[in-house]
């Protein structure tokens, strides 16, 4: 509330002293930055600007489009769903009954085989994929502890790991949600009755292993619960070579996710039929998932995906289009630039 | 000091109060009956220490808080904004376990947002401190016993103390005057700072009070004043005074108001009625409201939307989460469902559904940026340097720059609609020159007022458009300058010659007059000398002020009671009438002839003085040469002059009314001057029944002394007549004239008489010739007691409405009307039943004029006009007396001039000069709206496009309420990685330069009609947002659905994906501004691409440190995707898709429907405006907004005229 007696005595005052020495003090000094006066790049979209950074685009796009599809092509992929035929047929009738064949202790082995559509060159992947498995759930993924997998020394740091932190008093190592579900389904290959090696070596990210993962941690307490989740991990392999630990930890974004199982570091032939010998472990069918094997090879560009060349060639050809459109437009109804009769007070006189 | 020179000069100082007119006070002392109940024990302050007559004291606080209540109260202020309240509650959630996020990413920025905004409000308070403080530690005199004073500052200052002021002091506290210095108790009071009148006023204590002549008499002095409770209105006073055991009334003639000043008196002395809160002034002020712009204002609605938005998709979030909680978690072993906390319960949906509400309101609260808030702080405490440090708003002569003391309003100031302005201080120096006269019939004075200048360079301008043959400068007054020669050819009837500045002659203040038949004793040469001796004694006797000799010049200045009497005087001095002494009953002139050296003293016998009343409009004095002559002296208003000719009178009539007419239209003040020589039968006649008039008692005492005056003040003999220039500040018509080009309407409130208001309104171009004045007023006063209120108002509704109805009936396009209404009608058509039909007459006229308007009738005119059309107020002012005003307007403008601080403290903005007022609004306002309004709107834009893809990706993980960016990413988003390019187009943005601002000023209409922030855009930009989240989201997810994203097989996980999303956000909404920007200095290159590099920076960085706290972003950028072709594709693909339909729009619009702006930058930028300079001038005339007011109207007003003269002369000579 500044008020009109706020300061009455200024009057006096100011009028004395506003002369000479202080004079100058207040006054800004010029710089062109104060001033606004900055040296400044103006651009405009000029239809010349427009359409070449359509043409642009389209150049661009398009030839990569055509590359990624041709990437896409390249890859051979072979998926087989398997949760359901790997049940016994009188174990199939409902989902009660596969969840009480998933948990009995019976041996679950199922054998599958597979036909290479095309040749696939080595390195060929092998995947198992999940779908409707929430990884991204939020009481999921918090339920780890980094510190406790990274070294020996906060083994029993599990605070974050609830509700899997302890077994019978001692903390379980590794601890959590995730670790406890480790997917535990085997594959074994086989061509022509002749084992096909899967390299389980590596493919787990290298910063992973070596910086996340401790070379002295060792499972402990782990599976020993009254619950069993997953798989089991040897306690004498310290976790920074437990790969298939290292990849499941890191959780997928969607709820249909893969993860890498291994390599087959020879190549398959076109027709060949490989013999999958498959222990299946793993229970999805509490929550309807799906189970699949996959072997792809891979491009450049990663695995199978029309959807990015097909992505890259709409966007190109969308502006493409544009780039005629505007074309024509310009040659249409071409307006000068900077034509003084757009400007409102031209277009409607006395309208304003 | 002065008091003795004063003293031995007037034995008696009656004359100076015009007690002729009034009757002496003996004789009409009946008590007042007071309703209010304050009792003053005069002299006694002790008596006033404990209840119930303990009144407030004189110490004033104008601040908000204090040490104490500062944070309480000044923290309740933040969380008032239901933003910040929504945050605190969002923070003090996420110390608990439902927070999505970490504690500190959500209490840091709050506080910190709170943080600033407090300093900021701390900091303007500690100013008003310091301020209130320097006022009372101010010292005066007080009585302390005995007869002795002492110095006291004014908060220790109590009801009932005595004291005593000395000349030039302000007054610390309402007061009853006692006695002064001069015998008969009177003394002359500015007050300035009240009301804006620069007038002086005499006051004047009782009669029984007058003994009370010196600090001795105050020893045993004792009385009891009852009087009216402490209230605003500054014109009243009811009340008694108990002395001597006898009552006296008292009126408002006695008082002395706070914050007025003493002014040609040496002291007074006083008693303390009011103090400090309870004083008038303070009574007076009102509370200053904290504004907002209405930019502001609307996104709050923007934000209520957002909030909805979040609070449906957090309800959609919760309620799927619980359904899936409730019917599919039970079977998701993995989330072991069975062992569980009541954040996650499948036994009981609801419950967890509610808390994941929570949740979900604190996650999706990327929808609502708090950055916003910290983010537009900043950019306007920028913009509000670049406002301070402007050079062009510089004034050289003050050293006083542009100020903008709040920083909330700077893009209002590019949608004002209305300005409402003071007079006095703002338009004009109150400084009147003398300029012109008109003697026998002969126009003398050759130099040109400021209007005529103004006007004569338009001219030059258009013609110049016209003609276009000349080469357009930048400047358009230099090469207007050029051209002034040529005006003459258009026929304005003025003689213009351009003097550059002060020129040749040492400028005297007062006096502009330059014509050489008359300077120098060469009046003597002309005909009619003896009517040249007349006027000059007219101008040197008729008047009231009192000399006082300069010892530098050797010469006396005046203090007159009007600074146009000043002007006359000074002018009579110079002519060579010096008024030197004056005597109680003899007015001495020392008059200078060429062709004696010696100047010849005369004495005039004053008989009598018929003082000036705004409603006589006219003074006149009786005197007595030395010769024994009697002559009447009037000078008064043409008008009321010319009806009071007498036959043999009106000799020059014809030709001194047209010179008048020429002296209106240049914006002067005139009067007119006459005579009458008096038989002395005829006089002695006429006294007898003028002092029977005076000593008569009734109310109707004042109408008689009118009426016999007036039998006096006839039969007069024109003389001539005078033109005095109220100066102008500089620059002021040229400033309105552009702001009316810019679409703006000018009213103009002033304290001051109507006359002077109107004769101002013509020389700053609001009024002009030919223009249809609608004058409301008031008719009769003395009908007011009679017939009460009804009758008052019945009769000026009656105006309003018939003055409505000629405008509607008006056919000429090119009428305009102006309307003019004065203070007292002002107050009835101010209220409920009457102000609306005021106000759609007022808008209707191209002008407005209040005058004599009381400082809170200024804030409620604004309020009206600010309520009731909806539409942006400005308030100019430069007096304690606009407070109001400026604090009622949407934007309070104060003129940092000499006038006092108090205008500049209540105000937003201060400038030095009217004059910067264009620039402040048509370049910064223009700037600073357009600059705020794409902040804002980019602002959704980028916290919808990021917030949705957070909504989209809970839809795949279950609702729970897990992000897919690392919680550092979405910490830095509105802190590092997006706010310092939306900082740059806040604060650097130009769409053109300034010049081009000033050039065009219909550019300014864009924001008055608010293009660049209505729903449209919003909605346009808000669909943007939604967009671009959709095509960030849904390609990314696409791509990185299950398959391998590299060629070594791993495929991507939450942190992989998470972060590819991350980076095409970061690309998209940086492109994005670039796109929106229009203005790349440096500085914008930098932040703008220097945001995507920090982004990759921060990236690598952050893979860095230990896995510990990056987690699974660990040397992400370097192992996982840099290496990956399928992440550069991705973020190239959805940066361009982003984009893709905004450029297309601006391609489109640009192509098809450019805006002004757009075309001007075209022609910026292919420098067609140097090519084709004609085209420039043509269509920067052009962008002028068709205005009936200011000189540019006035111009082809003029124009038109001629044309319809010449139309008709040629069709007559056809005819015949």
């Amino acid at each position: 509330m500044s008020t009109n007696t706020a300061s009455s005595s200024s009057a006096a005052a100011g009028s004395a002293d506003s002369s000479a020495p202080r004079r100058n003090s207040k006054r800004p000094k010029y710089s062109r930055f104060t001033q606004q006066e900055l040296p400044a790049c103006k651009p405009i979209l000029t239809p010349k600007w427009v359409i070449s950074a359509f043409l642009l685009v389209s150049v661009v796009f398009i030839p990569i489009g055509v590359a990624s599809l041709f990437a896409s092509r390249d890859v051979v992929e072979i998926v087989d769903r398997y949760e359901t035929d790997c049940i016994p047929p009188p174990n199939r009738s409902d989902r009660n009954d596969k969840v009480k064949y998933i948990q009995s202790s019976g041996n679950k082995t199922c054998i599958r085989s597979l036909t290479v559509p095309k040749r696939m060159k080595h390195p060929i992947y092998v995947y198992y994929q999940l779908d409707n498995f929430y990884q991204n759930h939020r009481r999921y993924v918090k339920s780890r502890s980094d510190t406790q997998l990274k070294s020996n020394s906060s083994a029993d740091d599990v605070s974050s790991c609830k509700p899997e932190d302890n077994a019978d008093g001692r903390p379980i190592v590794p601890c959590g949600l995730i670790a406890w579900s480790l997917f535990n389904d085997t594959y074994n290959f086989s061509r022509n009755n002749q084992q096909l090696n899967v390299n389980k070596k590596h493919i787990s990210w290298k910063s992973d292993r070596e910086n996340k993962f401790g070379k002295d941690v060792y499972p402990t307490n782990f599976q020993n619960g009254t619950l069993k989740g997953g798989a089991s991990l040897d306690p004498l392999i310290p976790l920074s070579e437990q790969e298939d630990l290292i990849v499941w930890m890191r959780t997928a974004a969607l709820p249909t996710f893969r993860k890498l199982y291994g390599k087959i570091e020879v190549d398959l032939l076109e027709n060949d039929t490989i013999q999958v010998i498959l222990e299946n472990n793993y229970n999805t069918y509490s929550f309807d998932g799906k189970k699949k094997l996959v072997l792809s090879t891979t491009s450049w560009l990663g695995g199978k995906n029309d959807f990015l060349g097909i992505a890259y060639l709409t966007v190109g050809g969308l502006c493409f289009v544009l780039a005629l459109t505007f074309t024509v437009v310009y040659l249409v109804k071409p307006r000068r630039l900077g034509d003084p009769s757009y400007l409102s007070w031209n277009r409607n006189p006395g309208g304003r | 000091m002065t008091r003795g020179r004063i003293r031995a000069k007037l034995q008696r100082s009656h004359l100076y109060s015009f007690s002729c007119l009034h009757p002496s006070n003996t004789e009409a002392e009946r008590p007042n009956s007071v309703q209010g109940s304050r009792i003053v024990h005069c002299n006694q302050p002790h008596l006033h220490q404990k209840k119930p007559l303990k009144y407030c004291s004189n110490f004033i606080s104008t601040t908000k808080y204090n040490v104490v209540t500062f944070l309480p109260k000044a923290i309740f202020e933040q969380f008032r904004r239901v933003a910040n309240l929504y945050f605190l509650l969002a923070a003090a959630l996420s110390l608990t376990a439902i927070s999505p996020f970490s504690a500190v990413s959500m209490i840091a920025p709050l506080a910190f947002v709170v943080g600033l905004s407090m300093a900021k409000e701390a900091l303007e308070d500690s100013r008003r401190f310091v301020q209130d403080m320097k006022v009372n530690r101010r010292k005066t005199s007080v009585h302390k016993g005995n007869g002795l004073f002492g110095y006291r500052p004014w908060h220790k200052i109590r009801v009932g103390d005595v004291l005593k002021v000395e000349k030039d002091q302000f007054f610390p506290a309402d007061l009853l005057l006692l006695s002064s210095n001069y015998e008969d108790g009177i003394c002359y009071v500015e007050t300035m700072n009240l009301d804006g009148e620069t007038n002086l006023k005499v006051k004047r204590c009782l009669e029984a009070t007058l003994p009370l002549e010196d600090d001795e008499a105050f020893k045993d002095f004792a009385g009891i004043i009852r009087c009216e409770d402490p209230n605003p209105s500054l014109y009243t006073f009811v009340g008694n005074l108990e002395y001597d055991r006898q009552a006296f009334s008292l009126d408002p003639g006695q008082i002395l108001l706070r914050d007025s000043k003493l002014r040609n008196t040496a002291y007074v002395y006083g008693v303390v009625i009011f103090t400090g809160h309870d004083s008038k002034v303070m009574q007076n002020a009102t509370e200053s409201p904290s504004k907002r712009s209405t930019i502001e204002k609307k996104m709050d609605y923007i934000i209520y939307v957002l909030f909805t938005l979040l609070v449906v998709i957090s309800l959609i979030s919760s309620i799927g989460f619980a359904v899936k909680t409730k019917y599919q978690v039970p079977d998701w072993w993995y989330l072991k469902p069975q062992n569980t906390d009541s954040l996650f319960n499948p036994g009981k949906p609801a419950l967890s559904g509610f808390y994941h509400l929570i949740t979900a309101l604190i996650l999706y609260g990327y929808l609502i940026p708090i950055s916003l808030y910290v983010s537009i702080e900043v950019v306007k405490v920028l913009q509000a340097t670049f406002i301070n440090q402007d050079i062009h708003m510089y004034d050289e002569e003050t050293g006083n720059p542009a100020q903008a003391r709040t920083s909330n309003l700077n893009e209002e100031l590019g949608q004002v609609d209305t300005i409402l302005s003071d007079k006095t201080g703002t338009l004009t120096c109150n400084q009147m020159d003398f300029l012109k006269c008109s003697i026998a019939g002969t126009a003398y004075g050759v130099r040109s007022s400021e209007v005529e200048l103004a006007a004569a360079k338009q001219m030059a301008i258009e013609e110049e458009v016209d003609l276009s043959s000349f080469p357009m400068h930048r400047d358009n007054q230099q090469s207007s300058r050029k051209n002034v020669g040529r005006v003459s050819e258009i026929e304005l009837e003025t003689v213009i010659s351009y003097s550059n500045g002060t020129g040749q002659k040492p400028v005297i203040k007062g006096f502009s007059f330059d014509d050489g038949r008359l300077m120098n004793g060469n009046w003597l040469k002309e005909h009619n000398t003896d009517v040249h001796l007349l006027f000059f004694r007219i101008l040197a006797i008729c008047q009231t002020a009192i000399p006082e000799p300069n010892q530098e010049t050797a010469s006396f200045t005046y203090e007159a009671e009007s600074p146009d009497e000043g002007a006359f005087l000074v002018a009579a001095r110079e002519f060579g009438f010096e008024f030197c002494k004056r005597t109680q009953s003899s007015v001495f002139i020392r008059e200078r002839y060429p062709n004696s050296k010696q100047p010849v003293e005369r004495e005039y016998k004053l008989l009598n003085l018929l003082e000036f009343t705004s409603k006589r409009k006219r003074m006149s004095v009786i005197v007595q040469d030395e010769e024994g002559q009697i002559l009447l002296l009037c000078k008064g208003a043409d008008s009321i002059i010319f009806d009071r000719l007498s036959k043999n009178g009106r000799m020059y009539e014809a030709a001194t009314t047209k010179h008048l007419t020429e002296y209106g239209e240049a914006g002067l003040r005139t009067l007119a001057l006459a005579y009458r020589k008096l038989e002395e039968s005829e006089y002695a006649t006429w006294n007898n029944e003028f002092q029977k008039a005076k000593t008569c008692i009734g109310a109707d005492r004042e109408a008689m002394l009118e009426r016999v005056a007036e039998t006096m003040e006839r039969e007069l003999i024109l003389v001539g007549a005078t033109a005095v220039e109220d100066k102008l500040q500089k620059g002021v018509p040229q400033c309105i004239d552009k702001l009316a080009q810019a679409g703006l309407k000018i009213w103009v409130l002033t304290g001051d008489k109507m006359e002077t208001a109107i004769n101002i309104g013509f020389a700053c171009s609001l009024l002009r010739q030919g223009m249809k004045q609608i004058c409301i007023i008031t008719t009769n006063s003395d009908t007011l007691a009679k017939d009460g209120k009804e009758a008052v108002k019945e009769n000026i509704l009656n105006q309003l409405t018939n003055a409505s109805q000629m405008i509607k009936l008006e056919k000429d396009p090119h009428a305009a009307f102006a309307l003019i209404i004065d203070g007292k009608t002002l107050t009835h058509a101010l209220e409920d039943d009457m102000k609306h039909q005021f106000l759609g007459l007022a808008v209707d006229c191209a002008s407005v004029i209040c005058c004599r308007v009381s400082p809170k009738q200024k804030a409620m005119v604004t309020r009206l006009v600010k309520e009731g059309t909806g539409k942006t107020t400005l308030a100019i002012g430069d007096g304690a007396n606009d407070v109001g005003m400026i604090q009622e307007a949407d934007i309070g403008v104060g003129i940092s001039g000499v006038e006092g601080m108090q205008a500049v403290m209540a105000s937003d903005f201060s400038i030095a000069q009217f004059r910067f007022l264009e620039r402040l609004l048509v370049v910064h306002g223009h700037w600073c709206y357009k600059r705020i309004a794409q902040m804002v709107c980019y602002f959704f834009y980028k916290n919808i496009a990021f917030g949705l893809t957070l909504f989209y990706f809970e839809a795949f993980a279950a609702f729970s309420g897990q992000s897919v960016y690392d919680d550092w990413y979405m910490l830095l988003f509105n802190v590092l990685l997006t706010s310092l390019p939306v900082i740059s187009l806040g604060v650097f943005e130009q769409d053109v330069s300034s010049e081009v601002c000033l050039q065009f000023p219909a550019l300014y209409q864009q924001g008055p009609r608010n293009l660049f922030f209505d729903w449209y855009r919003i909605l346009g930009w808000m669909g943007n947002g939604l967009y671009s989240s959709l095509i960030i989201f849904f390609l990314n997810i696409i791509i990185f659905y299950d398959q391998a994203f590299r060629a070594g097989g791993q495929t991507a996980d939450m942190a992989a994906v998470g972060t590819t999303m991350f980076t095409c956000i970061i690309w998209a909404v940086n492109c994005q501004i670039a796109l929106t920007m229009s203005h790349f200095t440096w500085i914008q290159h930098l932040l703008v691409w220097g945001s995507i590099v920090t982004w990759y920076l921060f990236l690598l960085l952050y893979g860095m440190i230990s896995p510990l706290i990056s987690g699974n972003a660990y040397k992400l950028l370097v192992e996982a995707l840099g290496p990956a072709p399928i992440y550069w594709a991705a973020t190239l693909l959805v940066t361009i898709a982003c984009n893709l339909p905004y450029f297309v729009h601006i391609s489109f619009q640009r192509c098809f429907n450019p805006m002004d702006h757009h075309v001007i930058q075209e022609i910026k930028y292919y420098k067609r405006d140097v090519e084709d300079q004609h085209m420039w001038t043509r269509e920067s005339s052009k962008a002028r907004h068709d205005t009936k007011i200011g000189f540019t109207a006035r111009v082809e007003a003029k124009i038109r005229q001629l044309r319809g003269r010449l139309q008709k002369k040629h069709s007559s000579s056809v005819a015949s």
